[in-house]
């Protein structure tokens, strides 16, 4: 035996194979009757001790104006911070000099859904969202255009807990 | 119809239809283990395909069948492929001795409820179970995987180690009956009673040695996940994968069956004792082979319920166990039992029947008692450190 192995001298009814079996087995035969703790998921998405948290940064959306135009004025600050670089902007101006986005596409699969542009954004119209099912049936789907950034409805992410702003 | 054409006749049907209940019976027995470890794990398991997940196993044949098939590059390619094939048909071959009902008397002659009811009955069994293990071991070798290798090792040591013990413990149940036909073994057990009562001690080494055998928890080391991945079918995929599966599972059903017929009375109903030697109508043939499949399914139960629920032994207890104890004790009690039967036969000579049932039963329960004892005792089945410092 190895130096320094202490050997417990059990009593017999902690080492009885038989009485330990007999217990388990009790114990997965009542385990049978209890309620059952999974979720069916696609039928349920949430239950009383189960929500998704605010914060969860899902695929993109943009915000639009009155008018259903994006907010977005191509500033440039969320492909600049954007540590993936899956943001693709290009700025275009309009007649009364508003800058505005001609091509803003985000490739879903590159982005690694830091936040960080919805925290840079300076008109808050580019938000990571509260969302996350994101099945396709082609690699190509996954990048967002605009049209498609600004038709997402799902609810946007808090990206910080509203009654803990500070992260205290 | 003369006498062959109806043997001939009667033969196919019987195999064709006990073939396909036993395949369709391992299908479904996957889904109920899967949903049973659920239900024990407070989870609902598959529950999917079809209403109560009643199709998954129809799923898993799909998909098994069009998965692709991998050959690891340095395999014995002919054996590999031969291992499942031999793994498997001794798994169903060993179900074709088990009377599952009551014969049945037609116009034409009494038709036995057993694929084969061959004189040498559980001989057969014996022999043809053994097989199995040869299509484990060739995997495992045939596989060119260290892992693979050990699982077939361990397999091998393991499924002959208990062997002995298994063969022990149905040698009393063949001592009592004086004879190793099956259809046999049951008419004796209705004249006195089942033999769980008056062979007790033999039923409980019985039911480890099969647990044993078929290599299910806690004597699952040829296939232990933790240590050996999946021990012999490591570089299997697709169908052949599943049929290591059929066989695990035919097994199991054939070992269940087993325990059923030579210690829980086969297709005999217990209250009532039907006397089949000349056939029995068709409602009562029903009645017995309902009786046959709850007993089996109990067993097949207990099999799954021991297997959600105990942690696997070490390699050293379980040959321990097996050499140490299993085998000197079914020798023990071999002899007493021997001695037990010469007793009430030779000296008192009583013939087989209740009064001989009942005496056996009482020696069987003082013999079990002891035994109980001496296991509680914790010395059996402990630690390498406990037993060196004992």
């Amino acid at each position: 035996m190895a130096i320094g192995v202490k050997v417990l001298k059990r009593p017999t009814a902690s080492t009885s194979y038989l009485r330990a079996t007999a217990k388990g087995m009790m114990l997965t035969a009542s385990h049978i009757f209890r309620p059952k703790v999974t979720m069916q998921y696609p039928e349920e998405k949430g239950s009383h001790d189960w929500t998704m948290a605010s914060r969860w940064r899902g695929t993109h959306r943009m915000l639009t104006d009155e008018q259903g135009r994006a907010k977005c004025v191509a500033c440039g600050l969320c492909p600049q911070i954007c540590p993936a670089n899956c943001i693709k902007l290009v700025p275009g101006e309009d007649e009364q000099g508003n800058r505005y986005p001609l091509i803003y596409e985000i490739d879903e699969f590159r982005c690694v859904f830091c936040g960080y542009c919805q925290e840079v954004c300076p008109e808050e119209a580019i938000h990571v969202g509260w969302h996350y099912e994101n099945a396709e049936y082609s690699r190509d789907r996954f990048v967002y255009d605009l049209e498609r950034l600004c038709a997402q409805t799902h609810p946007v992410s808090t990206l910080w807990d509203p009654a803990d702003p500070k992260g205290e | 119809m003369s006498p062959v054409l109806f043997f001939i006749i009667t033969s196919v049907i019987k195999m064709i239809v006990v073939f396909t209940v036993i395949m369709v019976g391992v299908a479904f027995m996957t889904l109920v283990e899967r949903r049973l470890c659920a239900f024990m794990q407070d989870r609902l398991g598959p529950n999917r395909v079809g209403p109560f997940g009643l199709l998954q196993p129809a799923a898993d044949g799909l998909k098994n069948i069009v998965k692709e098939e991998t050959y690891p590059a340095f395999a014995d390619k002919w054996l590999f492929i031969l291992a499942p094939a031999i793994s498997f048909t001794p798994a169903l071959l060993t179900f074709a001795v088990i009377p599952f009902a009551a014969p049945l008397a037609t116009k034409w002659g009494v038709v036995p409820m057993v694929v084969a009811d061959l004189p040498v009955g559980f001989l057969y069994i014996l022999a043809i179970s053994s097989l199995g293990v040869y299509g484990i071991v060739l995997a495992g070798w045939a596989s060119n995987n260290k892992y693979a290798l050990l699982g077939g090792l361990r397999a091998s040591a393991q499924m002959i180690s208990y062997e002995i013990a298994m063969g022990m413990s149905t040698v009393a149940v063949l001592l009592l009956a004086g004879n190793v036909t099956l259809s046999q073994v049951i008419t004796e057990q209705q004249q006195g009673w089942w033999n769980i009562g008056s062979l007790l001690v033999a039923f409980f080494l019985f039911l480890i040695s099969a647990l044993a055998e078929t290599n299910r928890v806690p004597f699952d080391l040829p296939e232990a996940e933790g240590e050996l991945i999946a021990g012999y079918h490591t570089e299997y995929s697709s169908m052949k994968f599943s049929m290591f599966y059929i066989a695990e599972y035919s097994n199991m059903l054939t070992a269940s069956a087993l325990m059923a017929t030579l210690f829980f009375g086969g297709w005999d109903l217990g209250l009532v004792h039907w006397d089949a030697s000349q056939g029995l109508v068709w409602w009562q043939v029903l009645i017995t082979l309902g009786v046959f499949c709850a007993k089996t399914s109990f067993f097949v139960l207990l099999y799954m319920w021991i297997r959600w629920t105990m942690p696997r032994f070490r390699y050293d207890q379980l040959m321990a166990l097996g050499w140490k104890v299993m085998l000197p004790i079914s020798l023990v009690y071999l002899t007493i039992l021997a001695a037990a039967i010469w007793y009430l036969k030779v000296e008192l000579g009583m013939s087989y029947g209740k009064h001989f049932a009942q005496a056996l039963t009482g020696v069987n329960v003082v013999l079990f008692v002891i035994l109980v004892w001496v296991l509680d005792r914790g010395r059996i089945v402990s630690g390498t450190a406990l037993r060196k410092a004992a």
